[in-house]
């Protein structure tokens, strides 16, 4: 398969065209990579009616962008508002906790020599193929029997297990900390634990982040999970109740309003992660590398 | 966990059981107590929330799958027959095959691209390089549920702008959310959302190779062509497999797409449509829990068998690279 599609690109390349058709092959896929998302901004910008009465690329007759934001904040008693906060809360908590725990956790298989690291270690990497639908009924049950199905914990909790965060930390812990420091450190009287805080934390950094980062991403954006185990519409996330708006929108004469409301709303849901993202290029970027090269 | 420490206590005293890494035994042993326990403190909070919430939910979880729970008669003790049922439920088989039928055109399709795009990328064919690897993986940073909605949205008939387009051009605007039309414009979201993510994992790899294989491939006359398919591809193949694993992973699992989709397409996106969201409709519409929680494992048997497939078939080819 590779073959077949590598070869129209590498064979123009030879042929000295290269440049050129590289460029227009690219240009290309940045269109179709970015503009749905320029749609789905331009539309945020539009009425209800001028959704559907004007061309989807290009700006409607008024500038509603505004008005939108408020619609969307009033709607239902400001549900919309009460589903930020609990996204927010849910992927702040549980990507900081997951990549802290990750962090402790992959310093100790890469730093330490102890009875039970490798088979404690194999349980993890097995952990990362199992598909995440094995838990759902558990989890669900689980959940509703201590009570905390319908408080956000009940998907905060599981989240902060990230078994291919401690993966990645300990490939990171095993490249960038020298043991030369440690050692240093040792000799100089500080505790393990005073090591770890003071100077391994920072030299894990890049990697923290990049654990932090992909874990607040998969939070911000999941949707299965929180589905099943949040079903008061107080507690749903954004995924969720922009789901749930569009499934209204779409029913015959009840609230085709809502659409922009949804359109706008998803806007809304994707700006946060994009700017994390941008902010942070440099340093998932860096721990993207050092966790694909031991892939 | 306790019995781990003390074991590791012992071990301590015992004569040439040191890692080579440890001061000699000069002050009070607590020093040695603390660097032997440590490991532990530090995988504590890991492990406590591993067993909690992985460990366990997988041992009651199987539990389940061993008993049937009846209005009349209760909950009784039935082995693996849940497990039997699910090889016999062709709305079971129907969704693997369908989530099959999807990945085997929208994986290749997908990491195919992913493959070029960090090749091109990590050479210097072209410039402004970083606004093309930042484009591309934007869609990653989308939660799927929108990148639904939204392409649900461009294939509609009510206001997407393909619609719109062909409308103004005085065409039928082209139905795309049909039994035969669902795959390609579900793969087409996957593909969108996803391609951007596996071309930084396999340029990340690329960017590691050290520069002097190269040139070294470079005096001996190799061609672009030549360097990618002979040199740069073998080198990062590890990275290549570990994004076609996850992949099919997410594939198996497929349900947000389609479970959007559902509202805008629902003769199309039946309640078996895929093992997930037949699953789910089964579990938590009609709380078969029993079962469900039987088919989910047999959900992981397959991705399982699946992942060994390519690790078998990727390791001959990898005999054949070197």
């Amino acid at each position: 398969m590779a073959t077949q599609l590598l070869k129209p690109v590498n064979y123009k390349l030879r042929r000295g065209v290269s440049t050129t058709s590289t460029y227009i092959f690219m240009a290309a896929f940045l269109g179709y990579f970015l503009l749905p998302l320029l749609w789905l901004v331009l539309a945020s910008t539009k009425t209800n009616a001028g959704l559907f009465s004007t061309f989807g690329f290009w700006f409607g007759n008024n500038f509603n962008f505004f008005q939108n934001l408020k619609d969307l904040f009033a709607y239902d008693n400001g549900h919309f508002a009460l589903w930020m906060r609990n996204t927010a809360f849910y992927a702040v908590l549980a990507s900081i906790g997951s990549s802290l725990i990750s962090a402790l956790a992959g310093y100790a298989f890469a730093q330490y020599q102890f009875p039970g690291r490798n088979i404690i270690f194999g349980f993890v990497l097995a952990s990362i193929f199992v598909p995440a639908t094995v838990f759902a009924v558990p989890l669900f049950l689980m959940m509703s029997k201590t009570g905390l199905s319908n408080t956000l914990w009940a998907v905060i909790l599981p989240a902060l297990v990230n078994p291919f965060g401690v993966y990645l930390m300990r490939i990171y812990a095993e490249r960038a900390v020298s043991q030369d420091l440690v050692d240093a450190a040792r000799v100089d009287g500080a505790s393990e634990l005073l090591i770890f805080i003071t100077i391994v934390f920072r030299i894990l950094a890049p990697g923290f982040v990049t654990v932090l980062l992909f874990a607040f991403v998969g939070a911000w954006n999941s949707y299965f999970l929180p589905l099943l185990l949040l079903s008061k519409s107080n507690l749903f996330l954004l995924t969720v109740g922009l789901a749930f708006w569009n499934s209204l929108a779409s029913q015959p004469g009840v609230a085709q309003v809502l659409y922009i409301l949804v359109v706008t709303g998803s806007v809304v849901a994707i700006v946060p992660v994009m700017v994390v993202f941008l902010f942070l290029q440099r340093y998932w970027q860096e721990g993207l590398s050092l966790g694909s090269i031991a892939g | 966990m306790y019995e781990e420490v003390n074991m590791s206590l012992r071990e301590t005293s015992a004569p040439g059981s040191s890692t080579g890494k440890e001061r000699p035994p000069t002050r009070f042993s607590w020093q040695r107590f603390e660097r032997k326990s440590i490991p532990y403190f530090f995988l504590l909070p890991f492990l406590v929330g591993y067993v909690l919430f992985q460990i366990y939910p997988l041992i009651y979880s199987f539990n389940l799958s061993l008993y049937r729970k009846q209005l009349i008669g209760g909950i009784t003790f039935i082995g693996f027959t849940n497990y039997l049922k699910v090889f016999h439920d062709p709305s079971f088989w129907e969704g693997i095959r369908n989530v099959l039928i999807f990945g085997a055109f929208q994986i290749p399709v997908m990491l195919g691209l992913a493959l070029i795009f960090a090749l091109i990328l990590d050479s210097d064919i072209i410039k402004k390089r970083t606004i093309f690897r930042l484009g591309f993986f934007l869609p990653f940073a989308v939660p799927s549920v929108v990148a639904a909605l939204l392409w649900g949205y461009f294939y509609g008939q009510s206001f997407g702008p393909i619609a719109q387009i062909a409308n103004a051009l005085k065409l039928t605007p082209p139905v795309f959310l049909t039994p035969r039309g669902i795959f390609p414009a579900m793969a087409n979201i996957s593909t969108w959302q996803y391609t951007g993510y596996n071309m930084l994992i396999i340029y990340a790899a690329l960017k590691a190779i050290p520069p002097e294989i190269y040139e070294a491939a470079r005096v001996d006359g190799a061609s672009n062509w030549q360097m990618a398919w002979h040199i740069r591809i073998p080198l990062v193949w590890p990275a290549i497999v570990l994004t076609i694993i996850f992949s099919i992973n997410g594939t198996l699992q497929l349900f947000n797409e389609p479970n959007v989709l559902t509202v805008v397409a629902p003769t199309v996106v039946n309640l078996h449509f895929t093992p997930n969201i037949y699953l789910y409709n089964l579990a938590f519409r009609n709380a078969e829990f029993n079962y469900s929680a039987a088919m989910a494992f047999a959900l992981a048997l397959v991705s399982g068998a699946l992942a060994s497939l390519v690790l078998f078939l990727t390791r001959r080819r990898e005999k054949e690279l070197k």
